[in-house]
């Protein structure tokens, strides 16, 4: 985790310090460390000369970055509208009660978190659930539950 | 221009050898929806047939036709026959495909859709007689799915960049004039004529101008951008240079969300294919226009969308709408004029440029012309992407192209969380930004939602203003707290909490909403509840005084059961439920516990798909005074 926050830092070296660079070191930090951590807050903003409110103010308005450690993998269900009116709700309930994680969370055993997403794009073939890069779609209860097991 | 020419000529003679040369070629759909329907299997899958049958071929990975609910697509081109479209193809349909066409010189006849040639071939149809294609007008989406995005040679060797070419011959004036002629309005689901908008900004004295091309498709259910930035980049990056040199701009930005790849990665690669053949940088193409492209990519907020949202968000901001005027073409980012123009917007520029304002006008109606994309999706038999003349009527969008509904036809959602439900009487509609705007939607920036009989309005209303509520960025009270509490009383009719007032109260709220919102987020989100009171006012009420969802959707009112008599015993349900609702022993009925029932409908589903299990799970809605 040290190493990366530090290969991170290195990089953000190479952004102007100018408020415009923000958004992308604040998307760098969390590709390079899974999340934005205190530490990551304290560093952008002594970096850019903002201060520390102000760059968790523009990090908790997008709802792209997250605040806590996330799983080895990353399960996120659609809710976009034609993913809803077949059924993504549910799909979003069954990961929260099996899985016993909210969205936005992590498991307690670091395997999966639980995010909810607004639209993945892909609403011909709803409903999709992502899970790290893979797109599953027309998923339902059952494949869902096996698509899991692909995942440890 | 002599750089240009050059550059055609190349590109032109590589397209060619890959139309007429010796080598087969095989297509493959790989657009986000290609993938998500197992295309890169497929990949393999072919790559292995080739090395089984002792075949050689290439392979080109395009983008998508717009027939998503045929992915994963296959084409195939050899021996001078015209390239021939399969549809559904999965790993063993790919082998099977393969093995007829090169050793049994045969079409695969249950996955062929149709062939690309201009004559009859083996009996089979035309691609673009299909139903769902042949009553479209296909000018952005002209080169999606036929031609490779990552190569620029496929572009330019189909009338690519000479839209810029021309432009770069004639006065930033007589280019606006041209826009302004052609009547095209904003594609994001505004309408403002773009023509206005850049001459607004070429009017306005500043050092230093520039050009926004808005991909944030925050839009739930609506997927034209990334469609169009993954089949075709080039169109939209060409329509941001003749944009550029319109306005007088000399740095551009592309600010797409976060939540497309795919479409990032064919951004920055044809970029970088564009600084190598002198499209970007220094003189462009060896005129005295420079221009500059970067891509910014969004964070996950819906309301930047919005101009003056996204300017922020770009700024490094929170992204909160302001006040305007000034509108961003006289003042926007870092205080200088700049044009935001939607991606399809700046993907059909080239092609006005390259055709003149009056072919386009033979598109459309007064006042609307041109196309509009759509994505057809929901309850919709033939699902995907596509493209038709303004004023085009819903009906023959939802059934001569969509196909109808897949059971009685409900309602059609427009523009997303900003639009409205148009029932079935409103069908004859034709698709203009006014008639839209006149039964209570929007055009917004093109998602049709199709709902049938298995759609809850009141449950569809709420989802709406939910998403809006989450999205809401805080800043203005009408839309933070008035879609908070409007949310709570849909909530509450959707549980069967609700009294009768309720519905006056939602329809007063939704009223202030709608008037005193700082942005068009708040101004258009109550929208789905106005619609769906207009349209729908008695499934309200069924709602409210008899506690019964006729749709079946909303959990608190519905309650599932075992049809004794129809149950065989199969057990399927039983390995299903998460909750141990049902139980029984096998080839006897099984019992469903209400209590320990989450209403999940896993069962419902098992008992439906499944051969050996008997239809005998029922959902019922309670109807009581």
């Amino acid at each position: 985790m040290e190493k990366r926050f530090a290969s991170f830092t290195e990089e953000m070296y190479t952004y102007p310090r100018e408020e415009g660079s923000l958004i992308p070191l604040l998307q760098k930090a969390q590709s390079a460390c899974g999340y934005i951590s205190p530490a990551i807050v304290e560093t952008l903003a002594d970096y850019l000369q903002l201060t520390e409110s102000e760059v968790f103010g523009v990090a908790s308005f997008y709802s792209q970055f997250r605040f806590t450690e996330p799983g080895r993998h990353s399960i996120s269900v659609c809710l976009g509208t034609a993913c809803h009116v077949v059924g993504g709700g549910t799909l979003l309930e069954t990961c929260e009660r099996d899985l016993e994680v909210k969205p936005g969370e992590c498991t307690s055993d670091k395997r999966f978190d639980l995010n909810r997403v607004a639209c993945l794009g892909c609403c011909a073939l709803a409903p999709v659930v992502k899970i790290d890069d893979d797109i599953h779609s027309k998923v339902n209860i059952i494949k869902l539950k096996e698509m899991w097991s692909n995942y440890e | 221009m002599n750089n240009f020419t050059k550059l055609k000529k190349q590109s032109t003679a590589e397209w060619n050898t890959l139309l007429t040369g010796e080598m087969p070629v095989i297509y493959l759909g790989m657009a986000s929806c290609g993938k998500a329907a197992g295309a890169d299997k497929v990949r393999e899958a072919v790559k292995k047939a080739l090395k089984k049958y002792h075949l050689s071929a290439k392979l080109v990975e395009v983008g998508c036709i717009g027939t998503c609910y045929l992915e994963p697509i296959m084409d195939i081109s050899a021996f001078g026959n015209p390239r021939v479209s399969f549809g559904n193809v999965d790993e063993r349909a790919a082998d099977s495909i393969i093995r007829k066409y090169f050793l049994e010189k045969e079409c695969h006849k249950g996955k062929v859709l149709g062939h690309f040639g201009a004559a009859s071939f083996d009996g089979i149809p035309r691609f673009f007689d299909q139903p769902m294609l042949q009553p479209q007008v296909r000018i952005v989406t002209k080169n999606c799915g036929l031609i490779d995005p990552e190569n620029i040679h496929h572009y330019i060797a189909n009338g690519g960049y000479e839209g810029l070419a021309k432009a770069l011959q004639m006065t930033p004036d007589k280019i606006i004039d041209e826009i302004t002629h052609a009547g095209i309005r904003g594609r994001g689901g505004a309408g403002f004529p773009t023509g206005i908008k850049w001459r607004t900004c070429r009017n306005t004295k500043a050092d230093q101008k520039y050009l926004i091309c808005n991909a944030d498709e925050g839009d739930p259910g609506a997927f034209m951008n990334r469609l169009l930035i993954e089949s075709d980049p080039h169109a939209v990056l060409e329509g941001m240079l003749i944009a550029g040199y319109a306005i007088g701009a000399s740095q551009g930005y592309i600010y797409i969300r976060a939540e497309y790849p795919l479409a990032i990665i064919r951004l920055r690669h044809a970029m970088k294919q564009m600084e190598k053949a002198g499209l970007t940088g220094k003189n462009v193409l060896g005129s005295a226009f420079s221009f500059d492209i970067r891509i910014k990519e969004g964070a996950g907020a819906f309301v930047c969308g919005e101009e003056t949202s996204l300017i922020h968000s770009v700024e490094g901001k929170r992204g909160m709408p302001r006040t305007r005027p000034p509108f961003p073409a006289v003042s926007g980012l870092h205080q200088k004029p700049t044009v935001i123009n939607n991606v399809e917007t700046l993907g059909t520029i080239p092609h006005i440029l390259r055709n003149g304002a009056g072919w386009y006008r033979q598109f459309g109606v007064e006042g609307n012309f041109g196309t509009k994309t759509f994505s057809l999706v929901g309850k919709i038999r033939r699902s995907g992407l596509i493209e038709v003349p303004l004023g085009t009527p819903l009906r023959k969008i939802i059934y001569d192209i969509g196909g109808g509904s897949q059971k009685e036809f409900k309602a059609v959602q427009t523009g997303g969380p900003s639009g409205g439900c148009i029932p079935e009487e409103l069908l004859d509609t034709p698709v203009t930004y006014e008639t839209l705007a006149s039964v209570g939607s929007i055009m917004g920036s093109g998602g049709l939602i199709v709902m049938d009989r298995d759609t809850c309005v009141v449950d569809i209303a709420r989802y709406f203003l939910d998403f809006i509520q989450k999205e809401s960025c805080g800043k203005c009270t009408p839309c933070r707290v008035g879609t908070r509490h409007m949310v709570e009383i849909l909530e509450k009719i959707c549980r069967g909490e609700a009294e009768p007032e309720f519905l006056d109260k939602l329809e007063s709220l939704a009223r202030l909403v709608k008037s005193t919102s700082l942005c068009g987020l708040g101004q258009t989100a109550p929208n789905p509840v106005l619609t769906t009171l207009r349209y729908f006012r008695s499934e309200y009420v069924e709602h409210l005084k008899e506690y019964y969802c006729p749709a079946l959707v909303c959990s608190s009112l519905i309650e599932y059961t075992v049809v004794k008599e129809k149950c065989t015993g199969c057990q399927r349900c039983v390995s299903v439920c998460p909750t141990g609702a049902i139980v029984g022993p096998r080839s006897e009925p099984h019992n469903l516990d209400p209590d320990k029932c989450i209403k999940c409908r896993a069962c419902y589903d098992v008992c439906r798909y499944d051969a050996i299990a008997g239809n005998a799970i029922v959902i019922t809605s309670r109807k009581e005074e």
